[in-house]
């Protein structure tokens, strides 16, 4: 069974484009941990403060179109960095999405109510998520509150996250 | 039942279709730079897998920071260059011969129609304008090209883009692909393939159809095609006439990759371009478009001319039409830079440095540099550059900056003026 579980923080935007992720100006580094504090820098957000408010951070719940611009891998390797292995979205876009499952993460999209329902749940006592691959479930808790909402892999994707990332799925099979 | 561009080329490449949806291709080239090539190399040698699947069919060139700004850009550049020697990758482009990686390439005639191509840099859909089916990867695609000449990717649902009218007098290709990314916005065309068409594209220069499929990914698109044609055939001419026994014999090759009348699109867009005037980016997403007009008159501290979209010797000679013979604004800094080693070689044969330079530009040597905020050209916070570029992201050339995106000739004639300014070459009609 191949689950991710921890602290969820929703960034309430759509259109988050991979230089707010990690700006260009870190990409002359070779060593991915070295990304981890610049972690979006420059996110254009009311009241994002990245020093704080990804502290201890596992899942990012956002809009549409998460990941848009740069073909850089940086972002997903900051996030990483950073331990959060998990992006739910409504949308994403495709070279971001592809990347996070060739590096063995977790890219899931859900409908707009579900985003919203997570996102106004993050009150006084943050919300905690739980996924559960194989049976294509997410556990999320906040406070008193548990639900579960059901998200659809390909098998493409669902072979990726097993296999730990497409290297070494391409390297079993081609 | 017909098929699209996209759907021939899959059909032509594939290798397995591991999962519904999901078709592994066969690469015809992988094309590298020092930004993305490098790590993939780390990671191959520390997996014992220090190998490439064909060194014919891998480019590489030094393009993001050329000269290297510092230890860690020079680094860089070193993994790349051993690493093209130790595979004898023998089209690799150091200083002094590189240049911007989607004008250099296709300039060095390594694109064909039908080919797959990918390359860990999103604007690798430019080759698009060749037929090409051509898309940016990340540095695990990039990786596992390199090792084993594949990648997978979900099925081309294709999005057609019909271009008609008559284009007026100081409007030009980038502002055809903004007013396209203005209408379907940046991700009007996520998880698809774009295919322009339509007689505006089809009197399109190669050049011009590239600034075009190189903002295909602004709208969220893996590739911008373009059909290839006999502007496709006279452009790859002196690469491929040892092959042809003439011109209408390419012709009758590419035309293997002509959609079929009866192919089926996903969508479709018919943009009638008769009524367009120039226009620029007024926010921090490439679909917050406006006419120039609209925007006349906003403060600029920095005009940039270059770029993958528009750092061509097509490019170069409408800003040196725009500024010849004139001053820029005192309160301006204007920088060109030329793509390429040889669009810098015909920009001085053809006296348009001479010009530049009398202007009070700045002439750079061929690098990406300052459009992604990496080299050559960074903003200050706070500061607004009027840039040919393709992305206008909070603090793209530096953090705090604004980037307005706008052709050539717009961008020459906000440099002279000092301020946002439509160009003297385009005349409203009445």
């Amino acid at each position: 069974m191949t689950t991710f579980s921890g602290t969820a923080l929703c960034l309430d935007r759509a259109d988050i484009n991979t230089d707010e992720i990690i700006p260009a100006r870190y990409l002359t580094e070779i060593d991915k941990n070295v990304l981890g504090p610049h972690l979006m820098e420059d996110l254009d957000l009311a009241g994002f403060d990245p020093q704080k408010d990804l502290a201890g951070i596992n899942v990012l719940v956002t809009r549409e179109n998460f990941g848009c611009g740069s073909s850089r891998e940086h972002a997903p390797w900051a996030l990483e960095a950073n331990g959060i292995r998990v992006v739910i979205a409504e949308s994403f876009a495709r070279i971001f999405y592809q990347n996070m499952f060739n590096c063995g993460m977790l890219a899931i999209t859900l409908d707009t109510k579900q985003i919203d329902r997570l996102c106004d749940a993050a009150g006084p006592s943050p919300v905690h998520i739980s996924v559960d691959v194989d049976a294509g479930e997410i556990t999320a808790t906040a406070g008193p509150d548990t639900w579960t909402i059901p998200f659809t892999l390909s098998g493409f994707e669902k072979a990726l996250v097993k296999a730990g990332g497409w290297v070494e799925y391409a390297d079993q099979n081609y | 039942m017909g098929k699209t561009i996209a759907e021939k080329i899959f059909d032509d490449h594939r290798v397995d279709q591991p999962f519904d949806g999901v078709t592994v291709l066969r690469l015809d080239r992988v094309f590298c730079h020092e930004i993305t090539t490098p790590t993939a190399i780390q990671d191959l040698v520390a997996r014992g897998k220090d190998r490439v699947f064909d060194p014919d069919k891998i480019k590489a060139v030094i393009d993001h920071v050329t000269p290297a700004k510092d230890a860690k850009t020079a680094l860089q550049g070193k993994v790349l260059r051993d690493w093209a020697r130790r595979h004898k990758i023998t089209d690799f482009f150091d200083i002094g011969r590189n240049g911007v990686c989607h004008a250099l390439f296709p300039e060095k005639g390594f694109v064909r129609p039908g080919f797959v191509i990918i390359m860990g840099d999103s604007h690798t859909c430019t080759h698009g304008a060749f037929g090409a089916f051509a898309a940016g990867v990340g540095t695990t695609d990039l990786e596992v090209g390199i090792l084993k000449g594949v990648c997978a990717f979900k099925k081309p649902d294709t999005l057609k883009i019909e271009i008609f009218g008559h284009l007026q007098p100081g409007v030009f290709a980038k502002d055809v692909i903004l007013e396209v990314i203005r209408r379907i916005t940046v991700n009007g065309a996520t998880n698809q393939v774009i295919e322009f068409c339509g007689p505006v594209v089809d009197a399109m220069s190669m050049e011009s159809r590239m600034t075009l499929s190189n903002m295909a990914v602004e709208a969220g698109a893996t590739s911008g095609i373009c059909r290839p044609d006999a502007v496709t055939v006279e452009y790859l001419w002196p690469f491929i006439k040892d092959e042809y026994p003439d011109r209408d014999a390419v012709l009758a090759d590419f035309s293997r990759y002509l959609p079929d009348d009866d192919a089926v699109y996903a969508g479709q867009e018919t943009i009638d371009v008769t009524d367009l005037v120039p226009l620029t980016t007024f926010g921090y997403k490439p679909d917050q478009v406006k006419p120039v007009s609209d925007m006349a008159g906003t403060r600029v501290d920095q005009v940039y001319i270059g770029s993958c979209t528009n750092g061509r010797i097509e490019d170069l000679r409408v800003a040196a039409q725009v500024v010849k013979g004139k001053k820029i604004a005192e309160t301006i800094r204007a920088i060109v830079s030329p793509a390429t080693a040889d669009v810098f070689s015909k920009a001085m044969d053809e006296g348009l440095i001479k010009i530049f330079m009398d202007a009070g530009f700045c002439v750079t040597n061929p690098t990406c540099g300052a459009c992604l905020g990496m080299s050559n050209g960074v903003l200050a916070s706070g500061e607004v550059a009027a840039a040919t570029t393709n992305r206008n992201f909070n603090g793209r050339m530096g953090k705090g900056g604004m980037v307005h995106l706008m052709s050539p000739a717009t961008a020459a004639a906000t440099a002279l003026a000092g301020i946002i300014a439509n160009s003297p070459l385009f005349a409203q009609p009445a």
